[in-house]
This record gives structure tokens, sequence and C-alpha cells, in this order.
């Protein structure tokens, strides 16, 4: 049995590592992408003038309320029917990106109002206009407020990005599932996407840990 | 564009759509009110000094953690029957979904547990309490309030990771709103619907939450 799954692994390798590839590219683009946005959609909730705010806090309170199997799938089947044609991949990237770009907002948002009002007042009354405060004061001090709860978004992104299965995208799930299929040895077969999966993850982590304890400010 | 509202299809499926939010919300109950108690369970072996024990709740939140749940659902409902282990899908999902639960709930109590000042478990063993008694009328309801703002968010997200049962069929709300898709071709209407389900779900669930919040909160 055990040596029987690693002729099928071995004999699948290309398979697989190319349902990984597509994982990770389809993680990237949507943390990207929605890592983007979720910085305007976050400078919307803290500073928008009020329908500017009220649209961000729609867009996250909606997003936010909606599992990511039904953002994915809404966006691969509702665009289409619009006459929007995206692919399988284009869809779930987009969607995985809305999702991101809520909670990356929810997320700066937190991190600015975490910063004292005295800060925005002092760069307004020695003449910086907003775009120079944001760039110089705010965002050096948010990023490392913000950084952990980012490292989380992107793992949970990982996670997410085996939901485009469901619609068709050849990534590892997706792979593995058509190998399970192939050789009915869907114990070994899952447990081995698991452990990439978790892999991945833990690098994540990892990287976040090591960004954190650079950023952070040494306590002289 | 040529494609015309009609959400009468919608409309006459509501009933359906309601009755799989019913699942979903039992399904979630069931399987947060088995989480709290593995959790639970977890977080004081995490805290305690049992090196085996211990090992073995770091392994475990860090494997449940670092892989995407749709993973540990396929595996629990396809590949455990092959070692004997048999259930019907929603015994399936709700295991998954409770062990799921238990660790990320066991965080966030861990994380609760450091809080609880290190006074009240001396006071309590100064008026003579035994071990288990200052755990279950001291610690545990210190710490159950201090972690309520954290455990809401919990709640809501795992409420939300209900809507992966439709990918084993589990006759919940993502499964009904996928049928009524499939079968009437109606997509806006059925996704715009479903996600306004979800979201007034989730917006109900967070007031709900917050009220429960504001009468146990420890006041300060």
């Amino acid at each position: 049995m055990d040596f029987a799954f690693i002729g099928v692994a071995w004999t699948a390798r290309w398979a697989i590592l190319s349902g990984l590839g597509i994982s990770v590219l389809v993680s990237v683009l949507a943390i990207v992408a929605g890592s983007f946005v979720g910085v305007f959609v976050g400078l919307g909730l803290t500073f928008g003038v009020r329908p500017v705010r009220w649209i961000a806090r729609l867009y996250t309170d909606f997003v936010r309320g909606t599992p990511v199997l039904v953002l994915i799938l809404s966006s691969y089947y509702i665009l289409g029917t619009v006459g929007v044609h995206l692919d399988a991949f284009q869809a779930g990237v987009l969607a995985l990106a809305v999702f991101c770009s809520s909670h990356i907002g929810e997320i700066v948002r937190g991190a600015l109002q975490a910063i004292p009002r005295g800060q925005t007042e002092a760069a307004k009354a020695t003449g910086l206009t907003f775009s120079q405060t944001f760039i110089y004061v705010l965002m050096p001090q948010a990023t490392r407020q913000a950084l952990p709860s980012c490292v989380n978004v992107a793992a949970e992104i990982v996670k997410a990005s085996t939901l485009l299965s469901i619609i068709g995208v050849g990534e590892l799930l997706l792979t593995t599932q058509q190998i399970i299929a192939r050789s009915f040895m869907g114990l070994p077969f899952y447990l081995f996407a698991g452990f990439l999966y978790f892999l991945v993850n833990f690098g994540i982590e990892r990287l976040g840990k090591y960004v954190e304890r650079r950023l952070a400010i040494s306590a002289s | 564009m040529g494609y015309t509202l009609n959400f009468a299809v919608v409309w006459r499926n509501f009933g359906l759509l309601l009755s799989g939010l019913g699942l979903s919300l039992v399904l979630a109950l069931v399987s947060i009110a088995l989480g709290v108690v593995i959790g639970l369970v977890t977080a004081f072996v995490l805290n305690g000094k049992g090196s085996l024990w211990r090992g073995a709740a770091v392994a475990y939140v860090a494997a449940i953690r670092n892989t995407p749940i749709l993973i540990l659902v396929l595996f629990t409902y396809f590949a455990l029957p092959q070692l004997g282990v048999r259930f019907d899908k929603i015994q399936s999902f709700v295991f998954t979904l409770s062990l799921y639960a238990g660790a990320y709930l066991a965080e966030v109590f861990r994380g609760a547990l450091n809080g609880v000042p290190k006074g009240l478990r001396e006071a309590g063993l100064a008026i003579g309490l035994t071990e288990w008694q200052i755990k279950s009328s001291i610690i545990v309801p210190v710490m159950l309030r201090n972690a309520l703002p954290a455990l809401s968010g919990t709640f809501i997200s795992l409420f939300k990771d209900t809507s992966l049962a439709a990918a084993i069929a589990v006759p919940e709300l993502t499964f009904y709103a996928r049928k009524i898709n499939n079968e009437s071709f109606r997509v806006i209407e059925t996704w715009v619907i479903t996600s306004l389900i979800y979201v007034a779900a989730c917006v109900l669930l967070a007031a709900l939450l917050r009220l429960v919040e504001r009468r146990l909160a420890i006041p300060r």
C-alpha cells in the first residue's frame, strides 16, 4: 500500500507540482491585488467623507458576511451571465482578491485608528499634505501594527484557494482529487495534499514572524 | 446584456433556502458547542506542563490551523471510511468542523487564560479550593468573559464555514443555492439572495453576540 502510494505519487509528480504552482499563483495574485485594494478600503473606512465611508463599510460588511465559497460561486456564475467572460481561474482569483481586500481593509482601519490623533495633527501643523502624512507618518507605524494580522490573512487565502477546486480550477486539491479518482488511494493522497498546504502555511507563518522581528522597534 | 431579473423562482424556493439556513445554523451550533469543549481542554493542556500531552496539543492545533478546511472535510468523509471509520454526511461534517473549531478556540482560550490574573488562583488556593474547583468556578468563568470579543469573531467565521458542507452534499444553504442555480439558471437572483441571507444571519448573530458580550463583560 505504502509503496504503491509512492509509485503513484511519483508518476503524478508533475501534475502535483503544477497543481501546487497554480495554488501558489492564485494565492499570490489574490493577496497582491487584495492588499492593494484593501489599503484603499481601509483609508476609505478611516478618513473617507461620509458617503465614501458608508460605501466602504457596506462593501466590507457584505463581503465579510458572505462565506468565501459563496463569493467564489457568485463570481464564477454571475459575471458570466452579465457578459463579463472570465474563466474559472480569473473568476476565482477575483473572488479571493475581493475577500482579501475586505479583511485587509478592516486590518488597515484598525491599525490607522490605533495611531494617536496627535500625530496627524502634528503632521498637519508642520504643513504636510494628506498623502505625505500617510506615507511618512501613518503608513510606517500602521504597517508594524497590521503585519501580524496580514500574515494571518495570507495564510487564510492560501487555504481558501482550495475552494477553487469546486469551480474546476486545476489547483492542488483538484489535482489530488483527480489522482485519487484514478488510483482509489484517498487516504494517503488527502494526507499528502494536507501536508503540502501545511508546509506552505507554516512557511508563511515563519516568514511573518521573521519580518515582524525585523520591523519591530527596538526598545532603546 | 440580454438578462432580465426575475426573482420568481427564488421566491418560490425561498422556503428551501430558509430550511438550508436552518441546517447551517444547527451545524454551526453543534460544532461550536463541541469545539468549545475541545478548545477548553486543549487550552489547559497547552498551558500545562506535561510534555507529551502538550506536544500532542501543539501538533493538533498547528496541523488543523495550517490545513485548509475543505481538505479536512473531504478527508473525513472520503478517506476515513478506508480506515473503517464511517459517518453519515452530517455527522462527518460536524465531526470535522468541531475539530477545526477546537483548534481555533484553543488559541483564543489560551490567550484569554494568560490574561487571568495570577492572584485569583492564589486566592482560590488560600481559601482551600481544590485545583478542579479553582479551574471550574474561578478561572474558566473569568477567562470566558475576557475571551468574549475574540469568541464572537470565531463563532461567526465558523458559521460561514458551514457553507463547505455543500462540498459533500449536506443540504444546507449553499447546497440549495447551487441546486436552484443549476435548475433554473436564475444565476444573479439566486446568488444575490443567498449572499443576503448569509449577511443577514451574520449581522443578527453579531448583534446577538454583542448583546451577550455587553451583559457578561467584566465591568471596568
